[in-house]
């Protein structure tokens, strides 16, 4: 098994604070905005970007995250069924702007669930995509970040592996694993 | 582990403890679907389940019905009083002719013990046990753990009672194998004549005195004297027994301490239990009924995973 680097502690930090003020450009005072990550890996990178945003912007943004487990097209196709995780959106997202925030774009169909599961809270003014890392050539749906991190050009054979302090690491690391 | 050791649910006696808290789990993510916006989910969007009920129930098929579409799946509901049954039909024929028409689970209740048992081992579909004779109810065994957990934080190492008709009544049988299984400590009380002679071999206390049992339990599940199944008599009158074995509200003041009551419905209220017993604080019949639709999405979600 190969390991490759794509973002180390301080690139990714680097990264964290530009897709912030990209946010901040677009949705200025985040008074209409919301910020919804993804489980199960997504809410980590929501709750940097979360934190580093009410710094600036120095007011409470919304915080959520969203379990799209019951809204996934392979239940039934695969081996064992995905256990869900817990879906907490204790805020009204009807007429407001929502990003959406995952760590790794692959095929689309983990956000067009998302979607799906989105509307059933409400109508959203706007939705919006912010993930780290989009790996180009893998789109199996016709689905488009608005915000990224970094494009890698993957296989569908490798992996992207997202380590981030939050989830138990060392060191906010991104890493780029060949399966032999 | 996120996937049932079993293909079926016939009844609580073949799953394990690691199923159980897997099914808890998953309706804890139903629960909170069903009390979101819009309640419905498109997990089971491409399967069918027939609900084939051989013998009458209002609760548990209105609960199925509405999990099955909660999680978007086709439903088709069929009843023995209406049916070819009464042209003499068998229950594998009846069977077999709703699955050629491409059903992928069965959700059944029949009068006779065994019965799903006896189809699981004809046909490929899908089963759920919604109560088979006197013998078990899984789905209701199930609903009621998961309501004591909910209202005390666990079920392991709890005192349970379960006070009644517990002869006739295969609440009480799927409820001991569950409750064991996770830990609690089981008891059941009622009149010499409705418990059946062997049930201290299942490693339950017997106890003749309902107040004793009270003062006993933290949880007491009573159950209703099931008349429609007793052809002899079994007490000399319903008043009678309410004045032996009805729980009413007095009773649990003079406890001094907390007990959760429980009941799986239908409610006889004067006879088991007075309406200021069923609708006290203690009560969590109404919680009983909620959790049950998120315990059969759960239950339905995790069955349709293995096809």
């Amino acid at each position: 098994m190969q390991k490759k680097l794509i973002l180390d502690s301080n690139l990714l930090d680097i990264t964290v604070s530009r897709l912030c003020q990209q946010l901040i450009e677009n949705h200025n005072t985040f008074s209409d905005t919301v910020i919804i990550g993804m489980q199960p890996r997504g809410i980590f990178l929501a709750e940097l970007i979360h934190t580093k945003l009410e710094k600036h912007i120095k007011r409470d943004i919304p915080l959520g995250y969203l379990d799209v487990t019951f809204h996934r097209d392979d239940f039934r196709r695969r081996d064992e069924p995905i256990l869900p995780k817990e879906n907490r959106i204790p805020f009204i997202i009807e007429e407001k702007n929502v990003v959406l925030v995952d760590d790794v774009l692959f095929t689309g169909r983990t956000v067009r669930a998302a979607m799906d599961a989105l509307i059933a809270f409400g109508r959203p003014a706007k939705v919006e995509l912010l993930v780290m890392i989009d790996r180009k050539y893998n789109r199996e749906l016709p689905i488009a970040p608005d915000y990224v991190g970094r494009t890698v050009n993957t296989m569908a054979s490798q992996r992207v592996l997202v380590e981030l302090q939050a989830q138990g690491h060392k060191q906010n690391k991104i890493w780029l694993i060949n399966k032999d | 582990m996120s996937k049932l050791s079993q293909k079926h649910l016939l009844g609580i006696k073949d799953i394990t403890r690691d199923d159980i808290e897997l099914i808890f789990e998953t309706a804890d993510n139903f629960k909170e679907v069903i009390n979101r916006p819009i309640r419905k989910v498109p997990s089971l969007r491409d399967v069918t389940i027939a609900n084939v009920f051989f013998e009458n129930s209002t609760r548990t098929r209105l609960s199925f019905e509405l999990a099955e579409k909660r999680l978007s799946a086709d439903v088709i509901n069929f009843s023995a009083s209406n049916s070819s049954v009464k042209k003499g039909e068998t229950l594998l024929d009846t069977v077999n002719n709703i699955l050629a028409m491409k059903v992928d689970m069965i959700v059944m209740r029949h009068a006779s013990p065994g019965a799903p048992h006896y189809l699981a081992r004809h046909i490929d579909a899908n089963i759920v046990n919604a109560g088979d004779g006197t013998h078990e109810h899984p789905t209701q065994a199930l609903l009621d753990t998961y309501s004591i957990r909910e209202r005390l934080g666990s079920v392991s190492g709890k005192k349970v009672a379960i006070i009644g008709d517990i002869l006739h009544s295969r609440v009480a049988l799927s409820n001991i194998f569950a409750l064991q299984k996770l830990g609690a400590k089981v008891m059941v009380c009622g009149p010499p004549t409705l418990l059946p002679k062997f049930i201290g071999q299942l490693g339950v206390q017997v106890e003749l005195d309902v107040r004793k049992a009270l003062q006993w339990c933290d949880v007491a599940n009573v159950l209703r004297i099931q008349l429609e199944r007793q052809q002899i008599k079994y007490f000399p009158s319903l008043r009678e027994y309410s004045l032996y074995y009805g729980i009413n509200r007095k009773m649990l003041e003079e406890l001094q301490k907390p007990v959760v009551v429980m009941h799986p419905g239908p409610i006889n209220r004067g006879v088991e239990i007075s309406s200021d017993a069923a609708d006290s604080p203690h009560s969590i019949i109404l919680d009983q009924v909620e959790n049950g639709v998120a315990i059969r999405m759960a239950v339905l979600y995790l069955l349709a995973a293995r096809p």
